[in-house]
């Protein structure tokens, strides 16, 4: 799956999560700039990312994040 | 493979692309928001939609908006895990469940708190009812291996805490508890042996799950059976230990959807939203195989063959819940009496014509079939499941009675009951002797209401399948599913003219024949080679219809009206002023003994054998229908 095609995908999931047709996912967005992004909503993120793309990530890979960069940067590690 | 089933509640249909935007649109929807509330519920919808259709009903509520038909119940929530993403996702569910939902949710943790003290928060909103989503983490029971008497005293603990709950809320609030029964885990101490060790985890939960069961037996609380929900799913799919440790969460989410679901359905069960009646389909759905051109003896039914065996499971389960008071009901695209044969006289059907309350097979759309046996049997609609294989019919009923819930089914017939039980339907929360006789009630009958009149707007529900038809002529490619088609079809078949496959090579290569091979593809995918027609040169500038059948999978789509509509125009650019029809009739095609009548034909003759012969000019107009037309293979560039 290219990079391109993972962001495509996480636009989607970022929309249906936080219920807003405007977000895009940017390698630079993080939880500040969206609206009701707070803990839960951040493991309700992971969670559906994690079905969407079939993974899993441990706590301590998601504990790391800090922008939709690092997540499409380790979703690719695990689809690649 | 089949665990999907139950995580993607496959019964249900997929929702639609714009779903949020329908969401958003409910706050403009008309007085009464609660019935597109209630189809908006019925997709099979995940976390973030759920969250999504939870939001919008939260706002209408807080606009004081009424969301009847749905039914008002309260609810407390509590437990030891985090249960923040429990309200929305119930709050969704249980408008599925013909319920609107108010929910409150305790503190982490608070459950003893909560229950004892009449001015907690819990208390004080007075719910009707309250779930104590408690797993093995929030109980007192003690994993002691060493030690058995610690167990045993570890599960009565358990059970008196729980006891104690139950009677705080029952006092305090006048709330009825759910209690849930603890799934295993899938890790085990000793292996096999866990079973037999008093202290293990997993004879732990047994022995709690089974005194669980005998402390709410007989009092108005319920019991709401995780553990029998974890062990479908898999329990190792179940417990995510990863969950628990990042957010407390007893459960896998991706299973919230689901749980969420059991829960609605208890709610609708206390509501008296629960189903009352199966209407079922019969071709296909309940035997392989179409009676009306296959026979009663061509009818796949019966052990000692796979598929006759998964339509057995199917009859089974109708049996089964017609034993625990569930209405049985038929409706079928067929004749009475040939569908009725295989009830009377069909060695290995189990299903039998008296444990049919009301059996309607006729030619009629099946909405208003359904509303018919409602009527009939002074239920609501919405008391009605339909099965049926049939994806357009499905579709047709969904649109046009949007309060039956009508399951999707899998391709193969083996899932049928099982998705049919997935779908928890008939969930009920007491089962008393009066019934296990309710369906004998109906016993005296398999009647048929006679129908005066159509559901509702078929034209809609027409256009929305944007149907596309696809004339040809025969050639190679169609050769051998015209032979077939000719040698099989016998409902909808005119004259039943049998031809080989050499016939129709023969056929393809006259010039002085017209031929029609018809397919028709519509929003559910391609139905296939659906109608042939075959036209003669007759007496004086006319075309004789020689064959003209159809398949009655696409009955009642206005498929015979675009068919004479194409045969004319091939008809008019050859010079030809009219068509003669001939009806022959046989056992099997009454069905058709009109066809010709309703699409405007002059009755020429009948003969003393009931054939009658038809005429009618070329310069007929027919109205379209509502599909386009693609035209291919033919050499008249006039048309």
């Amino acid at each position: 799956m290219s990079l391109d095609a993972i962001y495509q995908k996480l636009t989607q999931i970022l929309q249906n999560v936080f219920d807003d047709d405007s977000l895009v996912a940017r390698p630079d967005l993080t939880a500040d700039q969206v609206d009701g992004w707070d803990s839960f909503a951040h493991l309700r993120l992971i969670f559906a990312v994690e079905k969407a793309f079939g993974v899993n990530f441990a706590a301590s890979q998601i504990a790391s994040l800090q922008n939709v960069g690092d997540l499409a940067t380790l979703i690719n590690s695990k689809v690649a | 493979m089949s665990a999907g089933l139950y995580t993607n509640l496959a019964w249900l249909p997929r929702p639609p692309g714009d779903f949020r935007q329908r969401c958003r649109g409910l706050v403009d929807s008309g007085p009464s928001p609660g019935e597109a509330i209630m189809h908006l519920a019925g997709y099979a919808l995940d976390e973030s939609q759920l969250r999504q259709l939870a939001a919008r009903i939260e706002m209408l509520r807080a606009e004081g908006r009424s969301l009847a038909p749905l039914a008002p119940l309260r609810l407390g929530l509590l437990g030891n895990a985090t249960l923040e993403p429990l309200v929305p996702a119930l709050i969704a569910t249980a408008a599925r469940h013909g319920v609107d939902l108010e929910c409150t949710k305790a503190d982490y943790a608070q459950t003893l708190q909560e229950a004892l003290s009449p001015d907690s928060l819990t208390n004080r909103a007075k719910p009707d009812a309250v779930l104590l989503a408690l797993d093995h983490r929030g109980l007192p029971l003690r994993a002691a291996i060493h030690d058995p008497q610690a167990a045993s005293s570890g599960v009565a603990d358990s059970i008196a805490f729980l006891e104690s709950l139950r009677r705080g809320f029952r006092t305090h609030a006048g709330a009825l508890s759910i209690l849930q029964t603890l799934p295993a885990l899938p890790e085990s101490t000793f292996g096999s042996l866990d079973r037999s060790v008093p202290g293990t985890l997993r004879s732990l939960a047994a022995t709690f799950n089974a005194a669980l069961v005998e402390s709410v037996k007989d009092t108005q609380d319920l019991l709401f059976d995780v553990a029998a929900l974890a062990q479908t799913v898999g329990l190792a799919n179940w417990h995510s230990p990863s969950q628990w440790n990042i957010g407390k969460f007893a459960f896998d989410a991706q299973f919230l959807p689901l749980y969420a679901d059991h829960v609605g359905r208890i709610l609708g069960a206390l509501r008296g939203k629960s189903r009352k009646c199966l209407v079922l389909d019969l071709d296909n759905t309940v035997w392989g195989g179409v009676i009306g051109d296959d026979g009663l003896e061509g009818i796949v039914i019966g052990q000692g063959d796979a598929t006759g065996e998964a339509y057995l499971d199917v009859q089974r389960a109708a049996l089964d819940l017609r034993d625990r008071g569930i209405v049985l009901a038929v409706s079928s695209k067929n004749a009475d009496d040939i569908a009725r044969s295989a009830f009377r006289q069909h060695p290995e059907m189990l299903l039998r014509e008296n444990h049919i309350a009301v059996f309607q097979a006729n030619w009629n759309d099946k909405a208003t079939n359904i509303t018919a046996i409602a009527t009939e049997l002074s239920l609501g609609v919405e008391s009605m499941v339909f099965l049926d294989d049939n994806p357009a019919e499905r579709a047709l009923v969904r649109k046009m009675l949007p309060q039956v819930a009508v399951p999707e089914l899998p391709e193969d017939p083996a899932l049928y009951a099982r998705t049919l039980a997935a779908a928890g339907y008939f969930e009920t929360i007491a089962f008393s002797e009066e019934d296990r006789k309710r369906a004998d009630f109906y016993q005296d009958n398999a009647r048929r209401v006679i129908l005066q009149t159509q559901a509702g707007d078929i034209d809609s529900y027409l256009a929305s399948l944007e149907m596309k038809i696809v004339f040809r002529p025969f050639d190679a490619t169609g050769r051998s599913r015209i032979a077939q088609l000719i040698n099989k079809s016998n409902q909808f078949n005119l004259t039943t003219r049998r031809y080989s496959e050499a016939d129709v090579a023969v056929f393809e290569a006259d010039p002085k024949l017209f031929t029609l091979q018809v397919r028709l593809i519509d929003s559910f995918g391609d139905n296939g080679m659906i109608s042939v027609v075959i036209c003669r040169p007759g007496t004086k500038s006319a075309w004789e219809i020689d064959t003209w059948l159809m398949s009655c999978r696409v009955l009642g789509r206005r498929v015979e009206q675009m068919v004479l509509r194409e045969i004319l125009t091939h008809a008019r650019a050859r010079g030809i002023e009219k068509l003669v029809g001939r009806y022959l009739p046989t056992e099997k095609n009454v069905l058709v003994r009109d066809h010709y009548a309703k699409l405007g034909f002059r009755l020429l003759d009948t003969a003393p054998n009931g054939a009658t012969t038809w005429e009618l000019k070329t310069s007929a107009e027919i109205a379209p229908a509502p599909m386009s037309v693609d035209r291919d293979g033919f050499d008249l560039v006039a048309v």
